[in-house]
């Protein structure tokens, strides 16, 4: 279970920094606050399946997030991928949804009462994730650029046995500050 | 020391983000224990994300070392809050400081039912509203506009 725990956790915190990046930068300030409230959601739940997961494997929620090698991280190719284009943005957005709504709700039938009990919060959470997602694959699901890039980016959901260089470059952007300071360091 | 003073205290505090309301009347204490000198508070987030969190943990820990106990705090990261837990009290204090109180539960929320009239202004009570953004200035928050009043609002999201 803490394998599939590490598994959404990662996907959650790197799709997490990879919305942010859209904070200040979006095509328009509604957008802006989307995805930066949506980022918000995401490092939420990541750090409470860190949480959870650090229950099982005798380490902390942050050194399951900051402390591990980018090979040793679990998530998808899909929220790996620096997407500076609006169209592959909200195509990996509305692929992502779908997906993690399957798994959330495989989670929420789990016989550890603590596992579902979190998926069932986190999909409380999510559904307003859906339905921003839904709203833009509505507007966006005749232009051809968008669908080209749902068929791009469909086959990288579920691709977990390798790494992109872009979760290397994330990665030392994201653990710098924690690798700044010495082993042990409190926060 | 009894639970109705502890409850008492914890009803002083305000949501760090909204804090015309209190986290008593926002639903997120879950249960107080007292055991002789220790009291043990059981408190739950709204959101996941939400940077109120700590905020709100350390002025509960803090209010109960004021009243001479000790302090255990314990958030529980489960599914038991939800919007309708705030108060009566809680909507109402909501409502009076511009902010839309959730709908309740109910079925489920869809797009449609977002993006469809029926959600009560709070300055004037007129349902003829729309939605603006899903997402607001806070994760718990969407925001919405006032045809009749021409008001933009505030709504708390229905979770």
């Amino acid at each position: 279970m803490s394998e599939l725990l590490l598994e959404i956790a990662d996907d959650e915190l790197i799709l997490g920094w990879r919305d942010s990046e859209w904070t200040g930068i979006a095509p328009f300030l509604e957008e802006d606050v989307a995805f930066s409230s949506i980022a918000q959601n995401e490092v939420g739940h990541a750090r409470a399946l860190y949480e959870l997961a650090a229950r099982d494997l005798g380490a902390t929620a942050d050194e399951l997030a900051f402390d591990r090698e980018p090979s040793e991280y679990r998530c998808s190719e899909l929220v790996e991928l620096r997407l500076p284009e609006w169209e592959r943005t909200i195509a990996r957005h509305v692929l992502y949804e779908q997906a993690d709504a399957e798994r959330l709700e495989r989670l929420k039938a789990s016989d550890d009462p603590e596992v579902a009990g979190l998926a069932a919060k986190i999909d409380r959470e999510e559904i307003y994730h859906r339905l921003h997602a839904e709203m833009w694959h509505e507007r966006l699901k005749d232009e051809p650029r968008y669908v080209e890039a749902l068929e791009e980016l469909r086959p990288l959901v579920g691709k977990r046995n390798g790494h992109t260089p872009e979760l290397t470059t994330l990665w030392e952007e994201m653990t710098s500050v924690r690798r700044s300071q010495p082993a042990g360091t409190t926060w | 020391m009894t639970e109705a003073a502890v409850w008492e205290a914890l009803a002083e505090i305000p949501d760090p983000e909204i804090p015309v309301i209190s986290v008593v009347d926002l639903g997120v204490v879950r249960e107080v224990r007292v055991e002789a000198e220790r009291v043990h508070v059981e408190f739950t987030p709204t959101f996941l994300g939400c940077p109120a969190l700590e905020v709100m943990r350390d002025a509960m820990a803090a209010r109960i070392a004021e009243l001479g106990a000790d302090p255990e705090v314990e958030v529980v990261l489960d599914d038991s809050w939800s919007t309708d837990r705030i108060t009566p009290e809680g909507r109402e204090k909501l409502r009076a400081a511009g902010f839309a109180p959730p709908t309740p539960r109910g079925e489920g929320t869809t797009l449609v039912q977002l993006q469809s009239t029926g959600f009560r202004c709070p300055y004037c009570g007129s349902r003829d509203t729309a939605l603006e953004n899903i997402f607001g200035p806070t994760p718990c928050r969407s925001l919405r506009y006032c045809r009749d009043c021409k008001q933009p609002f505030e709504q708390f999201k229905t979770i």
